[in-house]
């Protein structure tokens, strides 16, 4: 029997100087051995090779240059590295999942190398749109925040998706899918993330 | 080790998106409500990590970027066990924690506090927790420094803690503070969370048991992530 005994320790904003813990390069610290990155997709890692890039905004249209972006996929099969995914699909040796971005401390913008995931399972079976699990952290961020990305180029699947369903207006719908196009043969989907206004992106509670 | 969903995130101990004594807040807070999701596969899962990914010095601030000598500062251990809302450990953890030096100084291309940098102090470690979910590290007492709010408002010594469970829903940053700060109450960091037990539990009590005589002090600091109900048949998403 298991019972809630305890309550899960309060949140607290990651600050301006999360890069020293989390991605010390960026800090001006050398840096460590296996330090989670922005490059998820090692030599050999099976599925399309894609770019995924962005820029944090705030309320204003400012662009957040001290924000850090984790994701969290599913391999070209579909697959979890994880030992709770119970498919019965193979894990890709070469592939995590786990990736790890900080703004540009100029530009603002920040990317990821990876692949596209495929088709997971969700709730009672249904299939979901392939996506990636994204959260975001900043100054003035009290509680990290959940989002999903989903793929322009992936129309019917988005329209098919359980999770979008969810969202009832239609302009919501559009800032979880990062819209895809092709820069120096290289695929690059851009996903802006918007913390507050008009094109506020849809967080999750999970 | 159950397949269940986690319980729902009890926001009413975490502090607001919005709490406009922390300015920063009011242009990075969400207007519009949460949407509230099921977990599926994509949030039950999440990166795990081992003893492989680390380095042996890792839990050791006061040795991993000296340089000819040992950092400026009070030396203290950290430790504590990371539990989930069950009171049961979570092994295999991964923490990282990073911290101004005893000036309250970061070394961080972006801070320019005139305190003064240690240059055998680089103020960030990790560690993972054991069978027991137990983690421990060794560090020097961070300052206290000003920041830009308020006009005079300082932040509480604090070390600030990253933490991954064996989900992406139980992912949590989170700062430890230390036993009878007097800047506790003026922060209003520390001051957004809304429940008075929920920020008790982020202040480290000093444990002088643990404490290394003629060495360091010592402070206790637990941690709890999110909890996995019971496995009735209805909490396990289908397709588990
Ligand atoms: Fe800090």
């Amino acid at each position: 029997m298991t019972t809630k005994v305890l309550q899960e320790s309060a949140s607290q904003t990651a600050g301006p100087y999360l890069h020293i813990g989390m991605m010390p390069a960026a800090a001006g610290l050398e840096r460590r051995r296996n330090q989670p990155g922005n490059v998820l997709a090692r030599a050999g890692a099976l599925g399309e090779r894609i770019r995924i890039e962005g820029v944090v905004y705030d309320g204003e249209g400012c662009v957040v240059r001290d924000a850090m972006i984790e994701i969290w996929q599913a391999n070209a099969e579909g697959k979890y590295d994880h030992p709770d995914d119970p498919q019965q699909k193979a894990v890709d040796p070469n592939f995590n999942g786990f990736g790890r971005a900080v703004s540009d401390f100029g530009t603002g913008l920040w990317w990821f190398d990876t692949i596209k995931p495929g088709v997971v399972p969700g709730r009672h079976k249904r299939p979901m749109a392939p996506h990636v699990n994204v959260l975001v952290f900043a100054r003035g961020v009290n509680v990290g925040l959940q989002t999903r990305l989903y793929f322009s180029d992936e129309a019917a699947a988005n329209a098919a998706d359980p999770v979008i369903n969810l969202i009832e207006l239609a302009p919501r719908r559009e800032t979880l899918v990062a819209q895809r196009s092709e820069r120096d043969g290289q695929v690059v989907y851009r996903f802006d993330i918007h913390l507050q206004g008009d094109r506020e992106t849809v967080f999750f509670d999970i | 080790m159950s397949n269940g969903v986690f319980y729902e995130r009890d926001r009413g101990i975490h502090p607001p998106a919005y709490f406009p004594d922390y300015k920063t807040t009011v242009l990075r807070s969400p207007r519009r409500a949460l949407l509230s999701l099921q977990q599926s596969l994509s949030e039950l899962t999440g990166p795990v990590f081992g003893n492989g990914d680390l380095d042996p010095l890792d839990n050791d601030l006061l040795l991993n970027y000296r340089v000819d000598n040992d950092p400026i500062g009070e030396r203290i251990v950290v430790h504590g066990r990371v539990l989930d809302e069950n009171g049961r450990p979570v092994p295999g953890a991964l923490l990282e924690f990073w911290q101004a030096n005893a000036g309250g100084r970061y070394r961080h291309v972006k801070d320019h506090y005139v305190a003064a940098l240690d240059p055998n102090f680089g103020g960030c470690g990790r560690a993972l927790t054991d069978a027991n979910g137990w983690y421990h590290f060794r560090t020097i007492r961070p300052g206290p420094y000003p920041w830009r709010n308020r006009i005079n408002d300082w932040r509480p010594a604090h070390i600030h803690f990253s933490v991954f469970g064996r989900s992406f829903v139980s992912r949590l940053i989170t700062q430890m503070y230390f036993e009878g700060d007097p800047l506790l109450p003026l922060c209003p960091i520390y001051q957004a969370i809304p429940d008075a037990g929920a920020r008790a539990r982020l202040v480290a009590p000093l444990d002088l048991e643990a404490a290394i005589p003629l060495d360091s002090l010592a402070y206790r600091f637990d941690i709890v992530l999110r909890g996995r109900k019971q496995t009735y048949f209805e909490n396990r998403p289908e397709g588990f």
